[in-house]
């Protein structure tokens, strides 16, 4: 590596050669065409970037990404990248996974890399569907979804991303969705700024198996009164004149309420750095699902030691300590006795 | 044997070994009072070997059958393979110690039994009828009584320490007295105590105090008659050190890494018999490892293969179900190509079956336990020591072929130890990582990940951070050469090709498989073909064998896939082959289907390690010799 100025480039120098193969009108095109064009204002480089991905629709990501890439095995993408974040700190490292690649078949995965905070970007494009398998139930999927797998309607409670995140000690953790490059860029370029696991939930449109799932509130009319955006220190209000407003509860909930019917004063003022995760997990919980007022923006993001620094930081100072190894010396220290000739 | 009079009280008898079986409950520290006489027979200059037998459960209800933990030792003044078929003294710290392990002691041999621990209750639960030390059943051994657990809570009692607490120190008394027995140095002991209980004083102070007295009782109690010596083995000359199995294991890795300028990374979930492997390695951070106890199996492997891709030497330790849980990620390694070693502590199954015993029944899951053509090298320790060259030829041809490998141990050469004679560390060899260099300037041509080199067939290896080397890497099918995803299905059958030339061809690099046969290669009637632990128990039984007059040649592969190149010819060279293993018979599967010879199959799956006679007679009865005719010419000890 040189320490020469970060070149010049643009979203042509980060796409690779090959044919983008997802469905005719896939939202995974513009989270792609988002990440694309990020690149370069974030003074990285190619050669230091790497995409690391499970198996799903989303996980094809890599492959068109002109950087060091791994479309590796269903679900293990965090633990292959936290393998790789820790000998390599020097790397920008992100994960690309799906619904069903980091909840399900993932999970265990998922939540340890995020409890270890190790130093990755994940991006889980959550379209609350199998695509590749054409078509049957995910862990996102709302109860009682007809698919192939469930004729008579899923029988499950469906997962929750962002609170997931949040039990599973995530230090930072954000919502977006793919009909707004700007946020999706806005929320990625934070998720990569930040230091440690960096989750982000992206709601996906599969318009072949799952058309219109978050329509109702990411749909260019819907947003206004169903996206709540979360600003830092701001109070929390949405609706076309922001008329509306998060409020708590005298019993700690929260609820949604009109802002000229409570006062300015009592609404919620969002504070993603609070190291309680409370308030957070309250406003994940806030929509039943994508299809009421649904907070998105950046839920949480508090500092705590990145893992593979703090593992780095055992290693010096035990050769601080200790001097470097010595072969000879590691091989003797269990105590030896001398046979003479 | 002689007899000589150096001691002033007692005589000294010589002898060339003696077998000797500490058993206690697991709480009772038989393992530590094993290892520490060891230790010292080393360092006094003793051939030693051991195997320790413990229950999986961490504490079995005390005083119980199961809870009986047990640690053998084998010390003799010439050089030994194994730790011998049988105990000729055993150390008994309770009526369940002695039930359990009584069948094992040769015929007249020695029992020293901790009577204290012979009450009623205590022979009910280890299920006694009547006690064995007067009701005439132990008639045929040499019975000492030793009222341990008392004399060392009234020394622990002068050092200030509990009622409740004293009795813990019981196995030094028993060290102190066999140490005494056998007239071994007290100072290595004392020195060892010293330094593993320094931070409670008061505990050390109790174990000095119970060790001392044990061997003073020896001393003094008018109980022994004499002492028995066991001189120094005529060991090639160097430095010695005794190391088990996972220590010399976790060494191995370390010095391949250190030769090869890798940064070491194990990726690794806690499993018997295969942790200690992640605790050694845990310990060595300053030079340069890292260790991550992983979620699970699949992450270990997982953030191994991670740590490959960017560069450094990844590698996950496992044994039993672990290894199941590994297959996929194996799989993905098969396909990345990328240097990767898993190690597995083979250990008695199915499932979670015999998590303390061992077992080699793994052979054929490491060959053959994933889907898909998957073609994966496979080396097996036969030693204790024998783990750390072995854990540097699994480094050499990972790197070399940037392919994943797998190596063999099991549970009895993880815990077994033995004097190992160092090597010399500047001799040892260096593998070179080849890092694909980033391209010129005006290097026009696109990268090849999947170009080959045309001796190895191994694939550039282009870490992160190189410009000009992006690649993408992945499970699914490559095109030949440039790594796309391709599905046509004649590349497909071109690539399965390639993986499996690619791992055939490490047989290249491989030195001919070593025969022992004295007559020279090929003339004695029958060859025993073995692999991994089993060597001690074969080379031990071959030697019997010999001692009777007869001939034998015994063969042992470290390289179970590909095979030594000339293993072949060896094994047609002989008119009966032998395979014996710790399993159904698996490698004998794989000799006779790619050699099509009539190998016959020994095999025991006890959880215990052979013994040198079950392989001597299944030797004699291949030759078809009655074992009355030909005795020993010679007492041979194994
Ligand atoms: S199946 Fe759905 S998620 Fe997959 S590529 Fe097609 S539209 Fe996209």
């Amino acid at each position: 590596m040189t320490d020469t100025a970060v070149p010049v480039t643009t979203r042509k120098d980060w796409s690779s050669d090959q044919e983008v193969r997802w469905c005719p009108g896939c939202g995974d095109y513009s989270i792609l065409a988002a990440v694309q064009m990020l690149l370069p204002d974030l003074g990285v480089r190619r050669e230091d970037t790497v995409f690391v991905s499970g198996i799903g629709c989303a996980a094809r990501f890599p492959y068109y990404m002109n950087t060091y890439g791994m479309h590796s095995i269903h679900g293990r993408a965090p633990a292959i990248a936290t393998g790789l974040a820790v000998t390599r700190p020097d790397l920008d490292i992100w994960v690309v996974t799906g619904d069903g690649d980091a909840l399900s078949i993932g999970g265990n995965h998922l939540i340890h890399a995020l409890r270890r905070n190790v130093d990755i970007t994940i991006l889980l494009f959550n379209n609350q569907i199998y695509g590749l398998t054409k078509g049957q139930y995910s862990p996102t999927s709302e109860q009682g979804k007809v698919t192939k797998s469930t004729p008579f309607g899923s029988l499950e409670t469906p997962f929750n991303p962002i609170s997931l995140a949040l039990g599973a000690e995530a230090t930072f953790v954000a919502r977006t969705h793919d009909m707004d490059r700007k946020h999706m860029q806005e929320i990625f370029r934070r998720a990569h700024a930040h230091r440690g696991s960096a989750f982000v939930e992206i709601y996906q449109n599969c318009n072949v198996f799952n058309d219109g799932a978050f329509e109702r509130i990411t749909g260019r009319d819907a947003r206004a009164e169903h996206l709540i955006p979360l600003v830092h220190g701001e109070p929390i209000r949405f609706g076309p004149e922001a008329e509306h407003g998060v409020v708590a509860s005298p019993d700690g909930r929260l609820r949604i309420a009109e802002v000229a019917e409570v006062g300015e004063e009592a609404i919620l003022v969002h504070d993603e750095q609070r190291e309680d995760p409370g308030l957070a997990f309250a406003l994940s919980r806030l929509a039943r699902g994508p299809f009421e007022p649904t907070p998105i923006g950046v839920f949480r993001a508090v500092d705590r030691p990145e893992y593979g620094e703090a593992m780095s930081r055992q290693l010096l100072d035990a050769a601080e300590r200790r001097g470097p190894g010595d072969l000879e010396a590691l091989l003797r220290s269990g105590g030896t006795w001398t046979v003479e000739s | 044997m002689s007899t000589t009079a150096e001691h002033p009280r007692h005589q000294t008898v010589e002898l060339d070994r003696v077998v000797i079986r500490f058993a206690g409950d697991s709480g009772d520290g038989m393992q530590l009072t094993g290892t520490q006489f060891t230790a010292a027979s080393s360092l006094f200059g003793n051939d030693t070997a051991t195997l320790p037998d413990f229950p999986a459960e961490i504490r079995a209800p005390a005083g119980t059958l199961a809870g009986v933990s047990a640690f053998q030792v084998h010390i003799s003044d010439h050089d030994i393979l194994t730790p011998g078929d049988a105990p000729s003294v055993l150390v008994a710290m309770n009526p369940a110690a002695l039930k359990a392990n009584i069948g094992a002691v040769t015929a007249g041999g020695i029992l020293i039994v901790n009577v204290d621990g012979f009450d009623d209750r205590s022979l009910e639960k280890a299920g006694y009828a009547s006690n064995p030390l007067t009701d005439g059943s132990l008639a045929s051994y040499t019975v000492y009584e030793v009222p341990m657990t008392s004399l060392t809570m009234e020394v622990g009692k002068e050092a200030g320490v509990k009622p409740r607490d004293a009795e813990r120190s019981k196995n030094f008394f028993a060290l102190g007295l066999v140490s005494w027995l056998y007239s071994r140095p007290v100072e290595p002991t004392l020195e060892w105590i010293g330094k593993r209980f320094a931070a409670d004083a008061l505990v050390l102070d109790a174990n000095t105090r119970a060790f001392r007295a044990g061997y003073n009782f020896g001393e003094t109690a008018e109980l022994f008659e004499s002492t028995y010596q066991v001189r120094p083995a005529p060991l090639e000359p160097g430095t010695y050190t005794n190391v088990t199995g996972n220590t010399a294991l976790a060494w191995g890795l370390i010095a391949a890494s250190h030769r090869a300028g890798l940064g070491l990374f194990l990726g690794s979930y806690p499993i018997t018999p295969a942790s200690d492997i992640l605790h050694e390695l845990s310990k060595h951070k300053h030079f340069g490892v890292r260790t991550l106890q992983a979620e699970d199996e699949i992450a270990g492997i997982g953030a191994a293969i991670g740590a490959a891709f960017g560069g450094s030497l990844g590698v996950t330790t496992t044994s039993g179900p672990g290894i199941d849980l590994k297959a996929e990620s194996i799989g993905l390694a098969v396909s990345l190509e990328l240097p990767l070693v898993v190690v597995d502590i083979q250990r008695g199954g199915p499932s979670t079956g015999l998590p303390t015993k061992t077992e080699q029944s793994d052979l054929l899951h490491a060959m053959y336990g994933r889907h898909g053509e998957s073609p994966v090298p496979i080396v097996a320790a036969r030693t204790p020591s024998h783990c750390f060259e072995t854990a540097m030829e699994a480094v050499r041809i990972a790197v070399t072929y940037r392919t994943p490998v797998i190596l063999l141990s099991d549970g009895y050469l993880a815990n077994g130890s033995e004097p190992w004679r160092l090597p010399d560390v500047a001799g040892l060899p260096a593998v070179d990582p080849a890092f694909a260099p980033a391209p010129g300037e005006g290097d026009g041509r696109a990268f090849q990940p999947y170009e080959r080199d045309p001796e190895t067939l191994a694939r550039p290896w282009a870490v992160p951070g190189t410009p000009g080397l992006e690649h993408r890497i992945g499970g699914l099918e490559k095109a030949d050469g440039s790594g796309d995803v391709s599905y046509d299905p004649v590349n497909h059958e071109r690539m399965v090709h390639l993986r499996a030339k690619k791992v055939a061809g490490i047989a290249a690099s491989l030195p001919p498989v070593d025969v022992d046969d004295e007559g020279g290669p090929g003339s004695a009637p029958v060859l025993v073909l073995g692999w991994g632990s089993t060597y001690g128990a074969i080379a031990a039984g071959v030697r019997r064998i010999r001692a009777r007059g007869l001939a034998v040649a015994h063969a042992h592969l470290t390289h179970l896939n590909p095979f030594p190149p000339n293993l072949g010819e060896v094994l047609r060279a002989y008119p009966a082959v032998l395979v014996p293993e710790a399993n159904l018979g698996q490698l004998v599967r794989l000799v006779r289907a790619e050699f099509l010879v009539d190998a016959r199959s020994l095999t025991k799956v006890q959880g215990q390690p052979f013994r040198a006679a079950e392989i001597e007679a299944a030797i004699l009865e291949l030759l078809g010799v009655d074992p009355a005719t030909t005795a020993p010419k010679e007492d041979v000890s194994s």
